[in-house]
């Protein structure tokens, strides 16, 4: 009886999330597919004919490449904003927990305000532009950078408390100064947590919208979800090539996350259980 | 016999100096400086500098010292203050409905379920997804005259609203799909709660006869409290700052109707007033921390007392 319940409601629940959550990424992949007359119907339906090959040509042909620069521009920014990230706030996260010291409630509090307050968004431009690095790439690097300093050192200082100090204490004995002592005997230890930390920051950086909307505007040099916004604008006719474009941008955190599952959910719940 | 115990509080003594000494060795506060320098130059100095800026009339190249007016004007303008209003409906909305449903959905994830590790990655998947693709893709499924929403609906007799386009349903429909893309993360935070209860509890209450609301409400529902706390905290400091998804789906419209403190503070910028821009910034920084500081202390001291 209880079992088929259980059954009952198991079913239930598949063919309900399925129509939730399944159809808006079915209507993405079959709008893609679709040539552009039939797309702009916005049907839910399979295309006449299969344009899929087309499409995608089509869409990394546009202006010259664009969504292609686009992706490069957003690799590097991903790559080098989150491994700055994830070395500063290791060295944070390590110190915090290892060193009592009077210095540790400002951090702590710096940390927390880093996490709650939201950036003030023109003075920063003055900033940029004040040390020359407004509309640059390596203005944004370091400002996605910072913006996820505090969320990774309060990972890192969890972290770091399940490794014993003794193993410290023998480097220190073996003669290990303070930079060895970090690169070469903790910094490996801290493996787990630090793909935790690549793929969630990973994921936040390639899809933010915000921050290069902000710092880095304009056309040409791009991030993936400024020309998906641009190509909104740009492509009211042509919705196959538009979704082609969204199902492509799709591509990485999906790769990352039939890779990365695991660790993905345990740095989005970290903290749900102790609070 | 005393004079043991002196020279072994000596040595107590030299060991607790030699490892402080040691440890300012092993740790030194040098490693606290890269991070520090980030923080200060692109996080802490344009915070402070918003409050100056704030009340300036500012070009970026000179500013003009006007006191409170650009508040003055943010509240008096109703385009302006709209988005304060809807800040605070869109920000307890989202929060609220993931709460629930999240916790409804960790509930029935966590129970004996056909086809559970398929909804866990189905439910979670949209999260990993670029919000501005997420933002297309309702405009287009929410069209209200070809939207497969509404076709689906008329093929029933139902008149679907206007979604987007209508003013009364614009905020709430945002809020929908927020909720829809970041219910992954508030279920999976559920799902790690209600795993670390002992079974042993649900058991006891078993024998003693309770039913499965009764479980549910005395047993679930307070000890996944700190996952509560989380899912609360997290989802309103994003919803209180959100601006993608409403800027890829309405832009703030139509009209003004679904404008934040967030897509004020961009349309401003955009429109060159930075002043007013800035203390559009203020306002929001005000706004979270009014909210979040309270309600974080309340929420970390019912822990402390349980």
């Amino acid at each position: 009886m209880r079992r088929a319940g259980s059954w009952a409601t198991g079913i239930a629940a598949v063919a309900v999330s399925a129509v939730v959550f399944l159809v808006p990424f079915v209507f993405i992949f079959l709008t893609a597919s679709k040539d552009a007359s039939s797309a702009s119907r916005l049907e839910f339906s399979l295309p006449e004919d299969w344009a899929f090959v087309e499409n995608l040509s089509e869409v990394l042909a546009t202006r010259d490449g664009i969504v292609v620069r686009a992706f490069v521009n957003s690799t590097v920014l991903t790559v080098v904003s989150v491994a700055i990230m994830v070395i500063l706030a290791a060295m944070v996260g390590y110190l915090l927990q290892r060193r009592q010291s009077r210095l540790n409630p400002v951090v702590n509090f710096f940390v927390l305000a880093g996490l709650i307050v939201p950036p003030a968004v023109v003075p920063t431009i003055w900033v940029l532009q004040g040390i020359g690095l407004f509309k640059t790439m390596p203005g944004l690097i370091l400002v996605e950078a910072t913006f996820g300093l505090s969320f990774c050192i309060l990972l890192f200082r969890a972290f770091v408390a399940t490794i014993p100090r003794e193993l410290d204490e023998a480097a220190v004995i073996d003669g290990a100064g303070p930079l060895r002592l970090f690169f070469a005997v903790i910094l490996p230890l801290l493996r787990p947590v630090i793909i935790t930390i690549v793929v969630v920051q990973a994921v936040n950086v390639f899809n933010d919208f915000t921050n290069p909307l902000y710092f880095l505007p304009g056309d040409e040099n791009a991030t993936v979800q400024l020309t998906l916004y641009n190509f909104q604008s740009q492509m009211v006719s042509q919705f196959n090539l538009l979704f082609m474009d969204i199902l492509l941008i799709t591509v990485p955190p999906l790769v990352m996350y039939i890779f990365f599952n695991r660790q993905i959910v345990a740095g989005m719940t970290s903290g749900a259980v102790k609070g | 016999m005393s004079a043991t115990t002196e020279v072994r509080a000596a040595g107590r003594r030299r060991t607790t100096a030699r490892t402080s000494l040691t440890q300012r060795a092993t740790y030194p506060s040098w490693f606290y400086l890269p991070a520090g320098v980030l923080y200060l130059i692109f996080f802490a100095v344009p915070t402070f500098a918003s409050f100056w800026f704030s009340l300036t009339r500012w070009t970026l190249f000179d500013t003009e010292f006007i006191g409170l007016e650009n508040y003055i004007q943010f509240f008096s303008e109703p385009q302006l203050s709209r988005g304060f209003v809807n800040t605070l409906v869109y920000g307890f909305v989202t929060s609220g409905a993931k709460v629930v449903l999240g916790l409804a959905l960790a509930v029935l994830l966590t129970s004996q379920l056909v086809g559970r590790g398929y909804l866990r990655s189905v439910v979670f998947f949209p999260v990993l997804v670029s919000t501005i693709g997420v933002g297309i893709t309702f405009t287009a499924l929410l069209d209200p005259f070809d939207g497969v929403v509404n076709t689906v609906l008329a093929a029933f007799g139902i008149e679907g609203p206007g979604w987007f386009t209508d003013p009364s349903t614009a905020l709430l429909t945002i809020a929908a799909v927020d909720v829809w893309k970041g219910l992954g993360i508030a279920t999976l935070i559920y799902i790690a709660g209600i795993v670390a209860i002992p079974q042993e509890y649900y058991e006891a209450a078993r024998v003693d006869g309770a039913g499965r609301w009764q479980q549910f409400r005395s047993i679930t529902l307070p000890l996944v409290q700190p996952a509560t706390a989380t899912v609360i905290i997290l989802s309103l400091i994003g919803g209180l700052r959100s601006f993608d998804l409403i800027w890829a789906t309405t832009g703030g419209g139509p009209g003004f109707t679904s404008d934040v403190i967030a897509s004020v503070i961009y349309k401003q910028y955009q429109a060159g007033f930075y002043g007013l821009s800035t203390a559009g910034n203020v306002i929001l920084f005000l706004v979270v921390t009014a909210i979040m500081v309270p309600l974080s202390m309340l929420l970390n001291r019912k822990e402390v007392e349980r």
